[in-house]
């Protein structure tokens, strides 16, 4: 039978605000364990949370760039278990009335444009870290990470394969980093996905049984995990048995899923009113205050590039990958004038070196002027392309303007006919052996005057003149 | 009667509380008295009238995004029976 996948996901974002979601304890990540604490995130008797303004405003500005409706008021529930790293024993988060809902994003998969929507956005805290002692019977808890800031983010069950979800997740990614209000390290665990997965016979409208998988820490695995499930659970129904619901966790490693058993058995949270928050009212002046902060999205930018500037899609995307590499390219492309030229520049010598000394687009020593200049000389034939690409290594590794590089090396193309030809008489006379073999056929030889010539005037020569006056020599004896 | 001495169990397990059978006996015949209580507010009209959340009518109590101090890790510690290297110890967790 061929079966369908229904694919839903839960991401946690962590906000980049400085201090925790209800105390000032500093939210940095990698300090030493347990130093950044107090009463209120350790959990003790008598105190009292007090919300973060930073947070609202931060999942705000994520609800309204995914298209949700942002709640008029929201309320703060807590949701109770108990586990080592929840100091209080239940976690404060949102429950009946979420901060947002009916939201969406769209994505581009191989099949054309979809549109995933979002069920809700809420407001939440982390959990503490755990590690474990692999010899001892002890494990430890770091709290650093508890009450650090987080929205949830719950997808509809709308997508029907890996690539899917890959994509719609790489959407949400790139939005929260564009908002900068998420740093979208994975590996650290700032941008967390947990999937819900089932499948049904194709054509069915009921959905069949899902499990939950979680522990997938780059997109790459999100995508290998689902594929992996997937075939997991076809296996289970086409032997006629039915899919347990269950959290299974995903085994890099192994690139297996494996069931959590017994540890999350039949939770039942007990939510209720948190009494120690008051609601949270959001005015209309409010949020259009927020709107006002949201800058051009990728999307967006993306399709602006190439209807502004006439780059091919592939490049839009490297070029929008942050947003401080899209302004980059904006300004050389604005300055120079020339975007497609900007865009190859950008695209292929600047970010070949950011990417070798892995340096941040803000710390490009060839600020968009400089670079905008460069193009400008090369365009008005000042220097020849093979130039420009030392001038280029000169102003990366010193600091220093193209023209003033131009100067000082002595680099100007050498446009001058007369001089020109010059040099081509003396390189004609130095190989008398290669001219005879010209003139008696051997025609391929034309490429070796040429670079004889270029090396003549150190590669400054016009090659277009040079080429000009080759043929007019060689075809005249 | 509103609660069996099972959903009892069931809640104290959750809460992780250890209660011997008649303790649940107990519990299960006090917290029935509670609950009558409330179906009785249950009877009053409250077509029309928004559920309350809170017993006071504030909102948007808020601090803003600054750094304040941390206790530092040996007063964080101080209760915890068990600790190494500033994490707080705990009975194994099995993964």
């Amino acid at each position: 039978m061929d079966y369908e996948p229904v694919i839903g996901l839960e991401v946690h974002a962590q906000l980049l605000t400085k201090t925790k979601i209800f105390c000032g304890c500093s939210t940095r990540f990698g300090e030493a364990p347990n130093s950044n604490t107090c009463p209120v995130c350790l959990g003790m008797p008598g105190v009292l949370p007090v919300l973060n303004r930073k947070v609202v405003e931060y999942a705000m500005k994520m609800a309204l760039a995914t298209n949700c409706t942002v709640n008029r008021e929201s309320t703060w529930a807590r949701k109770n278990y108990f586990y080592p790293d929840l100091p209080k024993g239940y976690q404060i988060t949102q429950f009946d009335h979420p901060l947002a809902e009916h939201g969406y994003v769209n994505i581009e998969t191989t099949e054309g444009g979809k549109r995933i929507g979002i069920t809700r956005i809420h407001m939440e805290e982390d959990a503490g870290k755990s590690i474990h002692d692999e010899s001892g019977g002890s494990s430890f808890v770091d709290l650093n990470r508890a009450a650090v800031p987080l929205i949830e983010i719950v997808s509809e069950p709308d997508m029907r394969s890996p690539e899917e979800a890959a994509q719609y997740l790489r959407r949400l990614h790139e939005i929260l980093v564009y908002l900068e209000i998420c740093d979208g390290n994975m590996e650290e665990g700032s941008f967390r996905c947990d999937a819900n997965i089932s499948l049904r016979p194709k054509g069915e409208k009921a959905f069949g049984i899902r499990s939950e998988l979680k522990n997938m820490n780059s997109f790459n695995n999100v995508q290998h995990a689902l594929e992996y499930e997937i075939e997991r659970q076809r296996a289970i129904l086409e032997r006629g048995a039915r899919v347990v619901q269950e959290t299974r966790l995903w085994d890099a490693s192994r690139s297996v899923t494996h069931s959590m058993r017994g540890k999350e058995e039949a939770h039942d949270y007990r939510y209720f009113p948190e009494p120690d928050l008051v609601p949270v009212v959001i005015s209309d002046d409010w949020k259009d205050d927020i709107l006002k902060t949201i800058p051009e999205l990728p999307l967006e930018k993306r399709e602006r590039f190439v209807s502004e500037y006439g780059i091919p899609p592939y490049d839009a995307g490297v070029l929008t990958a942050s947003r401080a590499l899209a302004d980059y390219y904006e300004e050389v492309a604005r300055l120079s004038g020339r975007p497609k030229i900007a865009s190859n520049w950008v695209m292929g010598d600047v970010l070949a070196h950011v990417n070798e000394t892995k340096m941040e687009i803000e710390e490009v020593p060839i600020k968009p002027a400089a670079l905008a200049e460069l193009i400008g000389v090369i365009e008005d034939g000042t220097i020849s392309g093979k130039i420009a690409k030392e001038v280029f290594e000169e102003m990366w590794n010193s600091g220093k303007g193209p023209k003033e590089i131009i100067e000082n090396q002595g680099l100007v193309q050498i446009t001058d006919a007369g001089e020109l030809e010059r040099t081509v008489e003396e390189v004609l006379a130095a190989h008398p052996q290669q001219l005879d073999q010209y003139r008696s056929g051997k025609q391929q030889l034309f490429g070796f005057f040429v670079g004889q010539t270029m090396k003549a005037t150190g590669g400054k020569a016009n090659p277009k003149i040079v080429n000009e006056l080759l043929k007019k020599k060689l075809s005249t004896p | 009667m509103k609660i069996t001495v099972q959903e009892v169990g069931y809640v104290a397990h959750l809460a992780r509380l250890d209660m011997e059978e008649d303790e649940k006996e107990t519990f299960t015949s006090q917290l029935n008295n509670i609950l009558q209580y409330m179906e009785i507010l249950n009877g009053v009209d409250t077509e029309g009238v928004q559920p309350m959340t809170h017993a006071i009518s504030q909102s948007n109590v808020f601090r803003e995004d600054e750094e304040g101090k941390s206790i530092g890790v040996e007063r964080a510690l101080a209760n915890a029976p068990d600790g190494d290297m500033g994490f707080f110890g705990v009975p194994r967790i099995i993964e």
